[in-house]
């Protein structure tokens, strides 16, 4: 993109090595801090899980806890090690793939969680594959049409929508498309898909309320972009020219809001995580965010960790991503 | 074409005194609402909260019972009502004190700088970069619900944001020549910071407030709705919706008159926030 017209620019004329070397490093840095953080994230993660009242072992032995026995298992479970050996230990174990077993079944965490994963990634890759281009059009056209009539009502739905909680954008759908509408079942469940209208019906409730919920953040963020863009001194020399409103927007002001787009598109995915968490509750979704509300309700420590971390990890990625995103795409750093 | 362009561009009017538009007005009345029945609430129900009065459950909405009856039969009105209290007072309790924290350690990262900037800044980032229900999960999986454990963590949650926004602006108050000069004139940090940073950034962080008690309200409907909140026999608007969701696939006003209430308070805070007069909200500009 050879934008002669970026201010600042010529402050920057370096040369090309140097550039990209300022760049690498930003974005090495960028990863840096993402790894520290997540060290961060895993130690209050893990103490979090270690301030739990009444001892674990009482739990896991329930009736049968005599002072013995009591005893042994916290040997056995290396209970009674210095709080930081058990971190690192956990730490290392949670490296190499060993996540432990689940206290209420016995089972291996990574069974457990294996299938889970899946489902949830697979209602996230549908939610982001409807959200996003619907998000990209409707913030572009209410850039492009700003403080017309339809970009009230959307920005105004947009308030609404960010107002209000997710449980509540889940029940309204509930409400419209199964109550009144009759269009398809109140409640869903992955594990009865046989045909593919069957996967439509499974799939149509969830994904509308996630779409609802971060379509909102990034037709915000993407509009902000473009009107943004809009107000540089280049675009208003195309107007002058006589550009048309389209060629405007497409040709002169979307190439370079690209990057403040792409970053917010990752910024707004990250949403997803929080939208999750209860859209599979209140749908009954076997996902992995279900099955993490369902074991704070046992208080089954390594499987809470485990999602835990899961979830730090992803929604790190996409801030991470649209932090690296954003670097890549200033234009005072390119060459 | 051009109003486009000229929109947002002209400055606007000078204007004296403390201007609201309609909205802003509608939507300060409605938050008032919601205070006052904070307050009163119980004293105006028409039945005790806990009270079964209806022998039917997922009752209709009907003269005696304004807005039906729950799972038990339960009046859903004076439950909505002392619901008020329990999101509103323990989201207003938690926001004052995220924002305090965040305000106070922003301001001083701000004026202090140098590693106690770095540090705070490093450590209260990545205490954000844990998304707030998964946090709220974790820390009530392992302590437990309860009001008081409610407020402070909640409170943990939001301060992060809070010094964000503070250290934001008390950096750009921070290089003006006034507090050059009273740190040329030897004052302490203390008197920096109360004196000097503090009153130039009063009315966007009152703004910000309202924002923020939105996200808290948010979070604590949801974490209510997944169960971990406020627990029985108390109840807040997001208990009120868990308890009521099997009443659903009827379409029963026991769900719904929970959400709109969530909803009217959140969505009138962010039509005030948003309609502010330009005075009180920007005042360091």
């Amino acid at each position: 993109m050879g934008c002669r017209a970026c201010p600042g620019a010529p402050l920057f004329a370096k040369g090309p090595p140097q550039m990209n070397m300022q760049i690498s490093r930003l974005v090495l840095g960028r990863l840096g801090v993402a790894l520290v953080t997540l060290l961060i994230v895993s130690f209050v993660v893990f103490a979090a899980t270690q301030m739990l009242p009444g001892d674990v072992v009482q739990i896991l032995l329930g009736q049968a806890a005599t002072p013995d026995a009591v005893a042994a298992l916290r040997e056995a479970m290396h209970l009674n090690d210095p709080a930081i050996l058990r971190y690192g230990r956990w730490l290392l174990g949670l490296a190499q793939g060993e996540l432990g077993n689940s206290y209420a079944n016995d089972m291996p965490v990574a069974d457990l969680i294996g299938g889970r994963l899946a489902n949830t990634l697979m209602l996230a890759a549908v939610t982001a594959a409807v959200a996003v281009p619907l998000a990209l059009t409707l913030g572009i056209t209410t850039a492009m049409y700003r403080g017309s009539v339809y970009d009230r009502i959307i920005t105004m739905g947009i308030v609404a929508v960010i107002s209000v909680p997710e449980f509540m954008i889940a029940t309204l759908a509930v409400l419209t498309f199964a109550v009144w509408l009759k269009w398809l079942p109140a409640l869903s469940f992955a594990n009865e898909v046989t045909s593919l209208t069957e996967m439509l019906r499974v799939f149509a409730m969830p994904v509308i309320t996630l779409c609802c919920v971060i379509s909102a953040q990034m037709i915000r963020m993407t509009r902000a972009a473009v009107i943004d863009a809009l107000k540089m001194p280049y675009v208003e020399m195309a107007l002058l020219k006589g550009a048309s409103r389209r060629r405007l927007v497409m040709r002169h002001a979307l190439p370079n809001a690209i990057g403040p787009i792409v970053n917010a598109v990752a910024l707004s995915l990250s949403y997803l995580l929080g939208g999750v968490i209860i859209v599979e509750t209140i749908f009954n979704y076997p996902g992995i965010a279900k099955l993490m509300v369902d074991a704070v309700a046992t208080r089954d420590l390594p499987l809470i960790q485990t999602c835990a971390m899961i979830f730090c990890l992803g929604y790190l990625l996409l801030i991470t991503l649209a932090d690296i995103i954003a670097i890549l795409s200033n234009p005072k750093l390119r060459k | 074409m051009a109003p486009m362009f000229s929109k947002g561009f002209l400055p606007s009017p000078r204007r004296f005194g403390y201007h609201m538009n309609a909205v802003g007005l509608c939507a300060a009345a409605v938050v008032c609402f919601w205070a006052v029945v904070a307050v009163v609430g119980p004293m105006l129900s028409p039945y005790p909260p806990g009270e079964i009065v209806d022998f039917d459950y997922y009752g209709p909405m009907s003269s005696t019972l304004w807005m039906g009856s729950d799972y038990l039969g339960r009046d859903i009105f004076s439950r909505i009502l002392m619901g008020a209290r329990y999101t509103v007072g323990i989201s207003l309790a938690a926001v004052c004190l995220a924002c305090f924290s965040g305000v106070v350690l922003g301001m001083t990262a701000a004026v202090v700088g140098g590693w106690l900037d770095t540090g705070l800044s490093r450590l209260l980032d990545a205490l954000n970069s844990i998304p707030s229900k998964l946090f709220g999960l974790v820390m009530v999986a392992a302590i437990g619900s309860s009001i008081p454990v409610l407020i402070v963590l909640l409170g943990v949650i939001y301060t992060p944001g809070a010094f964000r926004f503070a250290r934001a602006l008390a950096v750009n108050i921070n290089t003006m020549d006034y507090v050059t000069v009273a740190r040329a004139r030897g004052e302490r940090t203390g008197y920096l910071i109360t004196q000097e940073i503090l009153p130039n950034i009063t009315g966007p962080v009152l703004a910000d407030l309202g924002l923020r008690f939105v996200f808290i309200v948010l979070l604590l409907s949801g974490l209510s709705f997944l169960g971990l909140g406020v627990q029985p026999p108390n109840a807040d608007w997001g208990s009120l919706v868990r308890e009521n969701i099997g009443g659903l696939p009827f379409g029963a006003p026991a769900v719904l008159m929970p959400c709109l209430a969530i909803a009217s308070l959140t969505i009138s805070v962010n039509l005030l926030i948003d309609n502010l007069p330009v005075k009180i909200r920007d005042r360091s500009e």
